[in-house]
């Protein structure tokens, strides 16, 4: 019982609320938190509302890194509040913000209305000409390894917003498309089952889409599902100039093969992350 | 298809600018070591040898490709800078069809200065 109150530790969380109905603009209040090993910044927050302070708002779904609704702003980098330990990133001071290049809702809740704009506006679903098959399928998609681990990394981007937060660009230009939707694109683009490339590029390479991208690489450093957009940005350029040129041909949809037997695959392993 | 068009001219413009660029570079610098191009004496910089280089038809296109690229790319750079100012789209096709006239005009002025030196009869001292 004494090693644990040993261990221990009065934190001061500062949080920048907003209320629309009072504030004009946000302002900082300071919680104190006795905090111990293991709790994360959601705990820490969820302590605050039953104990300090019942109006203080957030947004939060499945406490595991999967669902991305919890990202906010973290002594100045945006991440996930469920997966960031209190004592692993401070020993007196916590700051907490909602994440920056998005409007406030309230408190730490941004709006990330625009950011889901985009996304669907790149068309984020595999589309083919062949409608029958797509929607009764007969039998499986001829997909390889490689084809597949062109956009594996991609797939496990949980849309919670930290790139876009930390991208400069955005924060110049509130029209550009974003890191997350571009990323997307990419990796729509790159899946050999998918005929909706050209359509895609249409929305990509308007104003404010791919090219406005200054590659800070921000949006990589900070992701934290190990996603890598600038990577996927700066290959989708790439594509696209090739293809201008006319130095690479239009990726054809990968045809239907064999029927589905039923019988497991061997498994994939997890790409490497190509942000350290 | 038009962004990436003006993007890959982008890149190109920026290559191009740096292999002539370069060449520029080592002559303005480094000629005195090389002694390739300057042929009066006083280094590259000398109304001479930059007269008699610009009289060369190597240097005049030279020059001509290196000023239509570092327009093309310096302006495009202005562009992508307004651009994130977040003007609407009316005014980003006006701040286009401007920056093209504006790099066209400059690009036709150097050109025709280019030329001109090429069929003065004396230097100018």
């Amino acid at each position: 019982m004494e090693t644990e109150n040993q261990q221990k530790r009065n934190i001061i969380f500062h949080i920048r609320r907003f209320d629309p109905e009072l504030d004009e603009v946000p302002r900082w209040q300071k919680f104190t938190v006795s905090v111990e090993p293991g709790m994360t910044v959601l705990d820490g927050l969820h302590h605050i509302k039953e104990t300090q302070d019942a109006s203080l708002s957030w947004r939060y779904s499945c406490r595991m890194g999967v669902c991305g609704s919890c990202a906010m702003l973290i002594n100045g980098i945006p991440t996930l509040a469920c997966n960031t330990q209190i004592m692993d990133v401070t020993s007196q001071k916590l700051t907490l913000a909602a994440l920056p290049n998005f409007d406030i809702i309230r408190d730490l809740v941004p709006d990330l209305t625009p950011m889901f704009r985009d996304h669907v506006s790149i068309q984020p679903y595999i589309q083919r000409d062949d409608n029958k098959e797509m929607e009764n399928p007969t039998r499986e998609f001829f997909q390889t390894h490689d084809e597949l681990e062109e956009y594996l990394q991609f797939t496990y981007c949980i849309k919670c917003g930290c790139c876009a937060a930390a991208c400069p660009t955005m924060a110049a230009d509130r029209k550009y498309m974003g890191p997350m939707p571009l990323a997307q694109a990419y990796r729509y683009n790159k899946d050999s089952r998918d005929g909706g490339q050209k359509d895609r590029n249409d929305v990509i390479t308007a104003s404010h889409g791919v090219f406005s991208c200054h590659y800070a690489g921000e949006c990589s450093n900070v992701c934290p599902k190990g996603v890598d957009p600038a990577r996927a940005i700066q290959h989708m350029k790439k594509d696209l100039v090739l293809g201008y040129l006319r130095l690479r041909k239009d990726k054809k949809p990968c045809q239907v093969v064999g029927i589905p037997t039923g019988e497991s695959k061997p498994a994939i392993a997890a790409p490497e992350h190509t942000v350290k | 298809m038009k962004e990436t068009g003006y993007w890959t001219w982008f890149i190109i413009s920026g290559l191009i600018t740096f292999f002539i660029l370069g060449l520029h570079m080592l002559i303005v610098h480094l000629d005195g070591m090389l002694g390739i191009f300057s042929h009066a004496d006083g280094g590259a910089v000398v109304w001479e040898n930059v007269i008699q280089r610009s009289r060369s038809q190597f240097f005049s296109i030279a020059y001509i490709i290196l000023l239509g690229a570092a327009l093309y790319h310096g302006f495009y750079g202005l562009r992508t800078i307004l651009l994130e100012l977040g003007i609407g789209k009316q005014a980003q096709q006006r701040l286009t069809k401007f920056l093209w006239l504006t790099g066209i005009l400059l690009f036709l002025v150097g050109t025709y200065v280019s030329l001109a030196v090429r069929t003065m009869e004396a230097p100018i001292l």
